[in-house]
């Protein structure tokens, strides 16, 4: 088999790595060898894990942030007031699930779609990579900006080439709560798609040439070689694109914060944390019981990736 | 079993992309051309329309920042007339102190990078070369990490280190907010669990005979690690490093959590106060825009082969 991205390699260098027996290390070695796992392992542990667990053992608190000794229990009066007295909460949820639909069912297919295209030997094809893959080397939080720029009410083209522009009927497109969500999405999908894009480039190019003439020789149309043999052959990279899709739909944050901190239409989850954290009147408990759901719905996610990752490992 | 060089398999993404499925069969190119000829024509539009989309607003920001506000007062946003300068570009600089921005941006991401290819390199090599009980349940905690949503573990670092007191002469906060340390110890640990998931792949495709030989010349872990594997990895961790560094580059969310003040802000993060500096001066805005944008650009001119190395290499990055 000569298929070989490095991402299909993946599941087959456990069996490259062939099981090597523990070698005796002499005690200067087994020191070394804590030292290089120790210190990576540590910074891991304080940083990310027990901050984690932190955030779910502070979501059933009471605490204004101040002093230690203010934090209160609260069992999960949290999750109550979050979920039933909480007026941003559910917009969020509903922009969270609206915002992975979107990707998932526009920008996700379109960078395939221009996967497949730009993989053909059509002129011009490192051009246009290099035009749709531009917006991914911009920080989110830039796009936001440029985007705002296009979206203005007054000075952006956009209203300009719908001829709107000036006139009362001149949509404010991030600014008006009933669109911006939808505005905030076309500006993700610029960059999302170009992601997807360059992923699925390198997942085509692994894929065995000769299972698509095979395919071909049996009379299978472009269409049909595609979803029949090309696309299930990706299975890989398809992995890594659903995850990633999810993911980036739960960590949508620096467009909207960018825009209005996540307010007024553009609510998501993370956005509502950060609220809860820096704002005035900081509650704690409450932003993270929100950091909890966020990372209940991640959990999924993370599951299945590392089941696909590292599962395949083990039965290989 | 042939297992691709990452960064080759990588790399076709990219550069090679005119080779792209063309060395399959090299024969049968021109025919094949010929006849789909009609399709690409279609193609070609669909990709035209799609790549004029994609560009509108990029180069509108930059038709605007190339416009004195003075003429687009007077001839409106939508038009051409007036002059075009890098004014706006030299203003926006001076203004929203951009070098300053620019040079936390550095204080930033050198040290983060720096450190994550170290330590990243360090576990990788632990758990890919050497065979011991929780290598792949530390891989696995690892690679996890790196898929959180940054929110998620936002309050508590930021109490952590709030309360963390430290001598004034250390940081003025008088604790670790406000302070690079703050930003590069997060940074680094959130990347540390992607690079060595794909560092660790990497180094289990070097063949096991390479330190065996090292073994039998006596030669200690260290040495293992720092003469023999971390030369080989030279194609990763430069693929890794580019791609940190835009990613470190272009993070906004740990620096607008733990930086106050706007001056230490690096320039990524400080994009956001660019409409409160510059009000409604869209032109100075975009100008100050793309000035942001310049550096992760210039860097993907000149390392294109390893971002995208990079990115095809260790996708499992949200």
């Amino acid at each position: 088999m000569s298929v070989s991205t490095d991402l299909s390699a993946r599941g087959r260098d456990a069996v490259a790595a062939p099981a090597r027996r523990v070698r005796r290390l002499s005690s200067r070695d087994k020191v070394v060898l804590s030292i290089m796992v120790g210190i990576p392992t540590l910074i891991q542990l304080v940083l990310v894990w027990i901050p984690t667990l932190m955030s779910v053992g502070l979501s059933f608190t009471r605490w204004n942030g101040l002093e230690l000794t203010d934090i209160k229990p609260a069992g999960v009066e949290n999750y109550q007031f979050v979920s039933q007295d909480y007026p941003p909460f559910w917009p969020a949820v509903q922009h969270n699930v609206l915002w992975l639909v979107f990707l998932a069912l526009i920008a996700t297919p379109l960078g395939l779609l221009l996967a497949v295209l730009l993989d053909q030997n059509i002129r011009g094809s490192r051009i246009y990579q290099s035009i749709f893959f531009t917006p991914v080397m911009l920080s989110l939080a830039l796009i936001g900006v440029i985007w705002q720029l296009f979206y203005n009410r007054d000075s952006g083209l956009l209203n300009f080439l719908l001829g709107t522009s000036g006139t009362p009927q001149a949509v404010d497109w991030f600014g008006d709560s009933s669109v911006n969500i939808w505005a905030a999405l076309f500006a993700a999908t610029w960059r999302h798609a170009g992601y997807v894009m360059i992923l699925y480039l390198a997942g085509l190019k692994g894929v065995d040439p000769t299972l698509r003439e095979a395919a071909q020789i049996d009379g299978a149309n472009a269409v049909q070689t595609f979803f029949r043999v090309v696309f299930p052959a990706m299975r890989p990279v398809n992995v890594i694109i659903i995850v990633i899709t999810v993911i980036e739909s739960l960590r949508a944050f620096d467009i909207v914060y960018v825009i209005n901190r996540g307010t007024n239409g553009l609510e998501l989850i993370s956005a509502l944390v950060v609220q809860n954290l820096v704002g005035e009147g900081q509650v704690i408990g409450v932003g993270s019981a929100l950091a909890v759901i966020l990372l209940v719905i991640s959990l999924i996610p993370i599951t299945f990736y590392l089941s696909r990752a590292f599962g395949k490992d083990k039965e290989a | 079993m042939s297992i691709a060089h990452p960064t080759d398999a990588g790399a076709p993404g990219m550069s090679a992309a005119p080779a792209g499925p063309g060395t399959s069969r090299p024969g049968s190119r021109g025919s094949a051309n010929n006849k789909q000829g009609k399709r690409h024509y279609g193609t070609h539009i669909f990709l035209i329309v799609m790549a004029a989309i994609w560009l509108v607003p990029l180069v509108w920001t930059i038709f605007t920042a190339l416009r004195p506000k003075a003429d687009t007062d007077r001839y409106g946003y939508f038009s051409v007339n007036g002059t075009f300068n890098l004014d706006n570009f030299v203003q926006a600089w001076a203004q929203g102190g951009f070098a300053k921005l620019f040079w936390n941006s550095v204080l930033i991401t050198v040290p983060s990078v720096i450190l994550i290819l170290l330590f990243a390199s360090m576990m990788a090599f632990a758990v890919s070369r050497v065979n011991w009980k929780f290598n792949i349940t530390l891989l696995i905690m690892f690679t996890a990490g790196n898929l959180l949503p940054p929110q998620v573990l936002a309050a508590p670092l930021f109490e952590m280190f709030r309360h963390l007191e430290l001598p004034y002469a250390f940081s003025d906060s008088g604790n670790l907010l406000n302070t690079y340390v703050s930003v590069i110890a997060v940074d680094t640990a959130f990347q540390i669990g992607f690079v060595t998931f794909v560092l660790s792949n990497y180094m289990k495709s070097l063949s096991p005979e390479l330190t065996e030989a090292a073994l039998v010349d006596g030669a200690g872990v260290w040495r293992q690690y720092w003469d023999i594997i971390l030369p080989l990895c030279r194609p990763a961790l430069a693929a890794m490093g580019t791609l940190e560094v835009i990613f470190i580059y272009n993070d906004f969310f740990w620096p607008l959590l733990f930086i106050q003040s706007g001056d230490r802000l690096p320039v990524t993060t400080a994009v956001n106060n660019l409409q409160g500096q510059f009000l409604s001066n869209y032109n100075l805005i975009a100008a100050g825009a793309m000035i942001t944008a310049v550096p992760a650009l210039i860097i993907y001119l000149l390392l294109q082969r390893h971002f995208v190395a990079g990115l095809t290499l260790g996708s499992s990055k949200g």
